[in-house]
Order: structure tokens, then C-alpha cells, then sequence
């Protein structure tokens, strides 16, 4: 029986959630099982020896850091710039707003290349930057920059929707009783956004300690020095250490798995808070 | 004493206000009321301070305050849609002005505590102090948002649509209690409305608004009455327009024997304790002409041609109307 004009029959009911079953099965539920069961392959001791080995730790530490230093400096300037978008007119608003898509339209190969070109031993910068002793390209703080311009849509593209949405009502009433424009932001803006920030934050995070094909580009490999997690795996993986490759590969995994929850936990909140308030 | 001059204001080519001259006395109730688009929000945010004017002046007691922002203005704001701070108890609500003081001017949080409740008690919402704006009615909710800018003990309370999310019944009842505490405050109060009933039950004086200018400045009475412009005329209650540019209330025509306008009758309904005629011009079937007849008279039936004098009315010259 139909219940509403797009409900299906039965069968093609049936056969739709099969396919899309199958196909999570397949694409996402089974390399997930081959990467935790290839690094647990040779038993749990196996699996603790590749994640302590020193170039191992090394890329987490590495990796954590990164995403200490990018994630924070992501949220600050997401925050900041949906606040300018969304509670002000100014010219060039829309193109603002598309140039804030562009590391997630363009290939991370070519973030990473641009970096190159600005500051790399032959780029722009590079002659400055060897006269002044400064090490960009093929250390800490070109993975940063990478890291920073790969990842920084996240939050903005959160904030600003859910900006937008608000509009300008709670800022205007909390000045026009006086408060100055840093207590509105830490007692009217920020928790009307904190859902979604976390949110975008938690993205943002995931993406920062996962990133491979910008980092790539301008850390250089060295291992024990500026490998992070994904290029660790590479590398190990390109050397035949398949124990090791998974066990390092399992940790991004698990990171992932657990930012889902996260999201599905915030998302839950977020949701139940903006029905709260249409009514 | 609120003195508005000269102020125009531009949004990017639209005009939304055209050289506004006003003054509010103390303790009046004014409304501003016109159709969406007059500029009549504009207005209230630029004697609050939420907009600034292009050009032109306005004083608050006879200073010029144009370049103050609206936390110096000493105004209360109440929003449309409330504006109320969703993850903030109630009481924290009302109390926000109070707590984002300077820190030697700011009470203390008992005496926030007890300035919340007071208010609170003030808006009849005593003992909601611990729940949260979204566990409020609609009504309610208003009456937070009253408080809220009460507390900052403002001289001047401006309020936008303030009824305008609130079902009928409601409406009535916050509208009467509203003009109450008015009163009882000794507050001088500016309203936006687009709704001439709410404007003309509740305000001292109305500022009617059309395409950024002032149409008419009058006690209700008069607005009513004796409308100036033929937009005032047929915005403001309802009129027909005769032949002649006559404008005319429903109930000041008059069903005669002789001497009177043909009309055709289209439809008879009750309308409260009159009846309601709904009629044409017999002379141009387009014009909608609108009769109120005492419902101690028997009513003329649907189709047939019957003759109206207007008792009274109001004609507008060309000049005028365009003004």
C-alpha cells in the first residue's frame, strides 16, 4: 500500500536499500575490516612493534602537531571570516565567498606545487629565504602552510549557512544593551554557532592529520623529520612492511571512525537545538 | 524630547527614507505605520542607533546624538522576532544589560538576580526566571524581550512589529497591557506597525509612512477622520472612491430614495452588528464601492441598482497625492 505520492513498492524498496547496502559494504565496511585485520595479521605484539618504532612515533608526533597548529589557526580564521561575510555588506562579498571554496576545487597536488613555487630553493622566495637561513619547503612549516590552505574551508563553510540563517537580530539587541563588540561575540555569537563550529572544527581536524597529496609535495619524506602518518604508511607500504604500512594506516582509521561519532553525536545535538528554536 | 530632521537614507539606489522631519514628546506613544517598504523600520533603527542617516539630524532633548552608537543612546530595542539570547535562562536575559556593565558600574549577580525577577514580575512572567526562551510561548517571549529592555532603564522605548508574530487573541491582550505599562512607566514609546487597527487602538499620535516620507503626523482621530492624502485616505480604515476623487468611509454613505449615486449590489454579509454591502459603481462597473447599513434596516438584495450619498468624505487634489 502507498502511504505518499514518492513512496515506492515493496520490492523496488527492497532492491534499492540492497544496493546501497551492498555498495557501502564493498566500497567502505570491507576496506575498513582488511585494514584493521591486516595490521593485526601477525597478533598484537606485532602491531605495537610498528606503531613504537621511532620514525613511527616521530610521524605521530608530527602529525598531532600539525593538526595543534593548523586546526586552531582554521578555526580563528573561519570564524572570522564568516563573521565579516555574514554580518556585513561590502563589495566583492560573493567572490569572497567562492574564493573560499578554491583549496577544496583544486587538486591538493596543485596547493602543494603552489607552495613550492613561493618559497621552494627556485620559487619566489627562495633566494631570500636560504640568504636568511629559513627552512619552508621541506620542513615543519611548509607542511603547516599546506595543511592550513588545504583545510581552511572547513569551518567557513559551516559557519556561514548557519550564520546567514541567524542573521543579525541577537548582535544588534546584545549592543543596543550595551555590550561592546567582544562580550557580544563571547556571549551571543559564539554560543549561538558552537554546534556547528565543533562541528566544522572536528572536520577540519580530520582532514588536517589525514591530508597525503599537498604534504606530500613539500615535506620532502624524510623520515623522522617531516613524515607525517599518511606519508609514513607510503612509505612503509613501498617497502613491503605491510604490518607496519596498516598498523600506522589503522590509527588514521580509527581517528576517522571516531570523528564520525562525533559528528553523528554534534550533528544529533545541533539538530534537536535548531528545531528547539524554529517554532 | 525626540527631534528628527532632514533625514534621508539611501540603500545602494533605493531611497528608503526621503527627508524626515518628526518630533516625539515626552510620554507620548507614537506609531509609525505604513506598508511594508515606507521606510517606517528605517526609521525607528536610525532614532535608535542601529542605522545611521545619510543626511540630517536627531536630537534627544535637544542634543545631537546622530553619531552616538545605540548603547549610548539610553533606548530599549525590542526586535520582531524577539532577538531573545536562546541559550540564556530567561532571568539571564533580562539581566544581560545589567552584566556586560563596566565592572564598577555592574551590580551584583544577587542584585541582577533580584532586578530580573522584579521585571520579570513587572511583564506578569514572576517564577519563568529559570527557563529558557524556547520553553516560552510566543507571547511570552515578547514580554522577555520587554524586560530585557526595560532593564538597561531606557528613556526612549522603541519597538519593531512588536505584535507582529503573535496570533490574533494575543495580540489583543499584549496590545491593551503594552499601553498599560506605558503609562505606568512614564516611558515615551515609538512603535512600527503595519497593521492601522494596532496603530490607531493604541498610539497617541500616528506618523502614517509612504515611499520613505511622512504622508500625515495626527492623533488617530484625525488620521482617521480627516486624512490628509488620498494614500492616508485609503490606507488608514477602510474607503471607496466616488466620482469625483471623493474618498468615503463605508459607514458615511447613506442609502436614499433620490438625489444619490446608482450602484449595483454584488454582495450583503454581516459585518459585527452592521451590514456589510459590497456594491459597483453603475457608472463604472470597476469601482468597488463598501456601505455599512445599521442591521436594524432590512437589506437590499444581490443585484439590484440602489442610490448612495456620501454623508461626508474627503477629496484630494492631483498635486497633493503625489507629494
Amino acid at each position: 500500500m502507498r502511504h505518499s505520492a514518492t513512496s515506492e513498492s515493496r520490492a523496488a524498496r527492497a532492491a534499492l536499500i540492497g544496493v546501497a547496502l551492498l555498495f557501502l559494504a564493498v566500497f567502505v565496511v570491507l576496506p575498513l575490516v582488511a585494514v584493521f585485520s591486516e595490521a593485526l595479521k601477525h597478533g598484537i605484539g606485532a602491531f605495537t612493534d610498528a606503531i613504537t618504532t621511532p620514525d613511527a612515533m616521530s610521524a605521530i608526533r608530527l602529525t598531532l602537531l600539525i593538526a595543534a597548529i593548523s586546526v586552531p589557526l582554521n578555526m580563528v580564521f573561519g570564524i572570522a571570516a564568516s563573521w565579516a561575510l555574514t554580518k556585513f555588506e561590502f563589495p566583492g562579498k560573493g567572490l569572497l565567498i567562492t574564493l573560499i571554496d578554491l583549496p577544496f576545487s583544486v587538486s591538493p597536488v596543485v596547493s602543494g606545487l603552489i607552495f613550492v613555487l613561493l618559497f621552494g630553493a627556485n620559487g619566489y622566495l627562495g633566494p631570500w629565504l636560504i640568504e636568511h637561513d629559513i627552512r619552508i619547503i621541506f620542513a615543519v612549516p611548509g607542511i603547516i602552510l599546506a595543511t592550513v590552505f588545504i583545510t581552511f574551508p572547513f569551518v567557513a563553510r559551516e559557519l556561514i549557512p548557519l550564520m546567514t540563517e541567524q542573521g543579525r537580530d541577537d548582535e544588534e539587541a546584545a549592543i543596543s544593551l550595551g555590550a561592546s563588540g567582544w562580550q557580544t561575540f563571547w556571549h551571543v555569537t559564539l554560543p549561538n554557532i558552537r554546534w556547528g563550529l565543533l562541528y566544522g572544527v572536528l572536520l577540519c581536524n580530520a582532514r588536517a592529520m589525514g591530508e597525503f597529496g599537498a604534504v606530500s609535495v613539500v615535506s620532502g619524506h624524510i623520515r623522522g623529520v617531516t613524515n607525517t602518518m599518511p606519508l609514513h604508511v607510503e612509505i612503509l607500504y613501498n617497502e613491503y612492511d605491510f604490518v607496519g604500512a596498516f598498523a600506522v594506516a589503522s590509527l588514521l582509521a580509527g581517528l576517522a571512525l571516531l570523528t564520525l561519532v562525533a559528528k553523528t553525536v554534534l550533528e544529533w545535538r545541533f539538530n534537536l537545538h535548531r528545531t528547539g528554536v524554529s517554532h | 524630547m525626540i527631534t528628527v530632521q532632514g533625514v534621508t537614507k539611501q540603500f545602494g539606489k533605493f531611497a528608503a527614507l526621503n527627508g524626515i522631519d518628526l518630533q516625539v514628546e515626552d510620554g507620548e506613544f507614537v506609531a509609525l505605520l505604513g506598508p511594508s517598504g515606507s521606510g517606517k523600520t528605517t526609521l525607528l533603527r536610525v532614532i535608535a542607533g542601529l542605522e545611521f542617516q545619510d543626511s540630517g539630524i536627531v536630537l534627544f532633548d535637544g542634543e545631537d546624538v546622530s553619531s552616538r552608537p545605540v548603547a549610548q543612546r539610553g533606548v530599549g530595542f525590542v526586535f520582531q522576532q524577539y532577538a531573545l539570547f536562546r541559550h540564556m535562562k530567561v532571568a539571564d536575559n533580562v539581566a544581560f544589560g545589567l552584566s556586560v556593565r563596566k565592572r564598577r558600574n555592574r551590580p551584583s549577580r544577587k542584585e541582577r538576580r533580584a532586578r530580573a525577577e522584579e521585571l520579570l514580575r513587572l511583564v506578569h512572567l514572576e517564577g519563568l526566571g529559570d527557563r529558557y526562551p524556547e520553553q516560552l510561548s510566543g507571547g511570552q517571549r515578547q514580554r522577555v524581550a520587554l524586560a530585557r529592555a526595560l532593564a538597561v532603564e531606557p528613556r526612549l522605548l522603541l519597538l519593531d512589529e512588536p505584535f507582529g508574530a503573535l496570533d490574533a487573541k494575543v495580540r489583543k491582550e499584549l496590545r491593551r497591557w503594552l499601553r498599560e505599562l506605558h503609562e505606568q512607566m512614564g516611558l515615551t514609546s515609538i512603535f512600527v506597525t503595519h497593521d492601522q487597527e494596532e496603530a490607531l487602538e493604541l498610539a497617541d499620535r500616528i506618523v502614517v509612512l509612504n515611499q520613505g516620507a511622512i504622508e500625515q503626523v495626527g492623533t488617530p482621530e484625525q488620521v482617521y477622520m480627516e486624512p490628509e492624502t488620498s494614500f492616508v485616505a485609503s490606507f488608514v480604515g477602510e474607503t471607496s472612491c466616488m466620482p469625483g476623487g471623493l474618498h468615503v468611509r463605508p459607514h458615511d454613505l447613506e442609502i436614499v430614495e433620490t438625489g444619490g449615486e446608482a450602484v449595483v449590489v454584488d454582495n450583503v454579509f454581516r459585518k459585527g452588528g452592521e451590514w456589510r454591502i459590497e456594491a459597483t459603481l453603475a457608472s463604472s462597473p470597476g469601482e468597488l464601492i463598501e456601505i455599512d447599513l445599521d442591521a436594524s434596516r432590512s437589506a437590499p438584495a444581490v443585484g439590484t441598482t440602489i442610490l448612495v450619498r456620501p454623508t461626508r468624505g474627503s477629496a484630494f487634489d492631483v498635486e497633493k497625492n503625489s507629494s
